[in-house]
């Protein structure tokens, strides 16, 4: 009696990790796939030469050197704006404001601006950047556009990272007679560093793959000229995807856009890894 | 390690030789103003008795302040208690010389029987039992202590000596029975010393090994 | 009581609340000079919220309030013209669990130094030996300076934390039962520091332990229910308390 119990009971745990166990398999399938896929699809024309190269002939041969070039200025512009407001932001609602209901408020309103789909960031730098401050279809509005779109990300990273700072340590240096000010400048950011630069690297990848909020600010279909300022339009990858597809004129296209996507995923991937080790490297050292 | 209670456990120490070497200066000065018929010595010892019972207080209110701040255990708690009860014994010991002294004082109008000579010794065998006592407390030589202990049967020995012979003084002639009879006093004081010393002894074996022996 | 010896802290008719809760009443008694007084109790007794109403370290709690004058070395501490930054250099802290900045031993002790703008290498080397000597840490970490505090024995680490707070030259030290997660061996090595440091400085500690409290204190003040029940020499306070309540508590028969 006892054992048939026992039997069933480890039948029934069984059953239940078999089934945890093959969603997994069908998650990590799934990205698999689409790794596979793409690749596969891709991998063939990506060379030295796709990488260095302007595209030629309408886009139907060469690489995609301004789109690589473009991606990067974007992205750096977007951090350079995003990651000190962001970082303040989040240094004044940890540090500074009273645990208000204002101050909820305003967490609320900066976690619902990460829900906020990235066609509407795109719409408002095209009628705030773009046209307001008239930069212009340019690397800096689009740029700012992409700042806005990880603002949320990089403050929640840098809150989660301030907050993680024992109160021990503020409690240590205060006792000191050392300011407020100067305590977090010394301890709390150094700190805490770590955790906000992961964040700051997280969202780098996440706005390299966005697209909606430059088609209208900052993308061009196509250039024959590198960019020379903020104020020229720029090329960027996902961008270059999207108008290798669409534009559809030949099907040589195809190919070079399954390259650009594999050049694309590859430089996400490493980004999102570069965070992890970083992340994982000053986990292991505050132990 | 607990540099302070170091500090006090060493004072203290310091404190019980100090006391132990007023007591044998006492028995000192008892013995010689008996031997001597010294008044003036005589009336020191009686006099000063205060000194040595408030130094036994302040050595009794030491210890009191180790138990109740230091939390002393295994040696360090048998050494406050014992010390302890050490200054009591050599109080003891100084209230015995002072009853030596005031004998003193009464026979030294009169002339003795005879020369004394075993009485002083036994004197000086006491002060040398209290100081080598002492000094195997300082030393923490528990050979030494029990060594000291031994010595008691020397004044016990003297002590049925002098009886005996008071004793045929005073059948022989019965003008010298009030004399006798102090000078017996001054014995029985003299081996009651000696007794003292010899508890002093067990405490110091019983610090220094945790073992309670009895002589 | 205290006839012949210097005042240093005067805490006069003090209050303090959390809020509607009022966690301090009407204390009133005087910490005197180069002494170590010892705040026993049992928990929950205000001993170590009066330990922050010293440094007002109890500021960085919401909601608090005080009444009563706290008088550090002459100034009422709690008059609007008082710079908290100012008193917290006068007045070092050390707390219950060891916290090192998670940076080199040499940086946790310039740290202060540091904060409070001194660069000059020569004296930040002098200041951070100094330091380590009167902690009785130096000779411990003299060849690992630049390892992390983080990296040391938990009695070593509170006594870096001891150094820490010498390191801005304070007059006062208050500890918050510095020695409550430490090992008997640790916990010894900080009391004979504790007996060391009185001679220049003024010291303050809550404790648990009431054996503690008489091992290594001149003075005793018994917290109980936010009142200070009794307060005197610690001999006294431990051979014959004057009240019945301080009796109970140090003889382990409370309640």
């Amino acid at each position: 009696m006892k054992n048939n119990n026992l039997q069933y009971r480890h039948l029934k745990e069984k059953f239940v990790f078999s089934i945890l166990g093959l969603t997994l398999l069908a998650a990590v399938g799934i990205l698999g796939l689409i790794i596979y896929f793409i690749f596969s699809k891709g991998i063939g024309v990506v060379d030295l030469e796709f990488l260095t190269q302007m595209p030629t002939n309408g886009m139907t041969e060469g690489g995609i050197l301004p789109a690589l070039l473009g991606s990067f200025y974007l992205v750096s512009g977007s951090i350079l704006f995003a990651a000190p407001l962001g970082v303040f932001a989040a240094i004044y609602m940890t540090e500074y404001a009273d645990k208000s209901k204002t101050l909820r408020m305003i967490r609320i309103g900066v976690n619902n601006l990460a829900g906020v789909p990235s066609v509407v960031f795109g719409l408002f730098g095209l009628s705030v950047f773009v046209k307001f401050f008239n930069f212009g279809v340019s690397i800096l509005s689009g740029s700012l556009t992409l700042g806005i779109v990880i603002l949320p990300t990089i403050i929640r990273a840098s809150e989660e990272a301030l907050m993680a700072v024992p109160d021990e340590y503020r409690h240590a240096s205060l006792a000191l007679g050392i300011t407020k000010w100067e305590t977090i400048k010394r301890v709390v950011l150094p700190a805490s560093i770590p955790g906000i630069i992961t964040g700051c690297i997280l969202g780098v990848g996440r706005v390299a793959g966005e697209t909606a909020p430059i088609i209208f600010t900052a993308a061009t279909f196509y250039t024959a000229n590198l960019p020379t300022s903020v104020f020229d339009e720029a090329m960027a990858l996902p961008y270059h995807i999207y108008a290798l597809v669409t534009a559809g004129t030949s099907p040589k296209q195809v190919p070079l856009a399954y390259g650009t996507a594999v050049v694309l995923l590859f430089l996400v991937i490493s980004i999102n890894l570069v965070a992890t080790l970083i992340r994982n490297h000053y986990g292991r050292l505050n132990d | 390690m607990r540099k302070s209670f170091e500090h006090q456990l060493e004072d203290l120490n310091q404190d019980l030789l100090k006391l132990g070497s007023m007591v044998e200066e006492r028995i000192h000065k008892a013995i010689t103003a008996l031997k001597n018929k010294n008044d003036e010595l005589a009336q020191q010892v009686v006099e000063n008795d205060d000194e040595i019972d408030d130094y036994q207080m302040e050595i009794e209110q030491e210890c009191i302040n180790l138990t109740a701040l230091q939390q002393p255990v295994a040696k360090d708690l048998r050494r406050i208690n014992m010390v302890s009860k050490m200054a009591t014994d050599l109080e003891r010991i100084a209230d015995l010389a002072q009853n030596i002294a005031e004998i003193a004082l009464e026979l030294s109008a009169s002339d003795y029987v005879k020369p004394l000579v075993d009485l002083p010794k036994m004197g000086e065998i006491a002060q040398e039992m209290i100081h080598d006592a002492l000094d195997a407390f300082v030393n923490s030589n528990a050979d030494k202590a029990k060594e000291v202990a031994q010595r008691d049967s020397k004044i016990n020995d003297l002590d049925e000596q002098i009886l005996r012979e008071l004793l045929t003084y005073m059948v022989e002639d019965p003008k010298t029975v009030q004399q006798s009879n102090d000078l017996i006093f001054v014995s029985r004081y003299l081996e009651r010393i000696g007794d003292h010393v010899t508890n002093i002894c067990e405490d110091i074996v019983y610090i220094i090994t945790a073992e309670r022996v009895s002589y | 009581m205290m006839e012949n010896e210097t005042k240093t802290i005067e805490i006069k008719d003090l209050d303090f609340y959390y809020g509607d809760f009022q966690a301090l009443e009407n204390v009133t008694f005087d910490i005197p000079e180069n002494k170590v007084t010892a705040l026993i109790g049992p928990s929950g007794c205000g001993k170590s919220t009066f330990l922050r109403t010293i440094n007002r370290m109890n500021d960085l709690i919401d909601g608090t309030r005080v009444d009563g004058d706290v008088i550090v070395e002459g100034d009422d501490i709690y008059k609007d013209e008082i710079d908290v930054v100012e008193l917290r250099k006068e007045v070092g802290m050390v707390f219950q669990e060891p916290n090192p900045f998670p940076k080199s031993i040499y940086d946790n002790i310039a740290y202060g130094p540091r904060a409070h703008g001194i660069t000059d290498t020569e004296k930040l080397d002098e200041i951070v030996e100094n330091s380590l000597k009167h902690a009785a840490l130096w000779d411990e970490v003299d060849d690992r300076l630049d390892q992390s505090a983080i990296g040391i024995s938990g009695g070593q680490q509170q006594r870096l934390c001891i150094a820490r707070a010498l390191a801005v030259d304070p007059d006062i030290l208050l500890m918050d039962e510095p020695t409550s997660a430490l090992d008997p061996v640790a916990t010894a090595k900080i009391e004979d520091l504790i007996d060391d440091l009185k001679e220049e400085y003024t010291i303050v500690i809550v404790t648990h332990s009431m054996q503690q409290a008489a091992r290594i204190s001149d003075y005793t003040a018994f917290f109980l229910m936010g009142e200070v029940i009794e307060h005197g020499p610690t001999q006294k306070i431990f051979e014959k308390p004057e009240n019945q309540k301080t009796e109970d508590y140090i003889t382990g028969r409370f309640g």
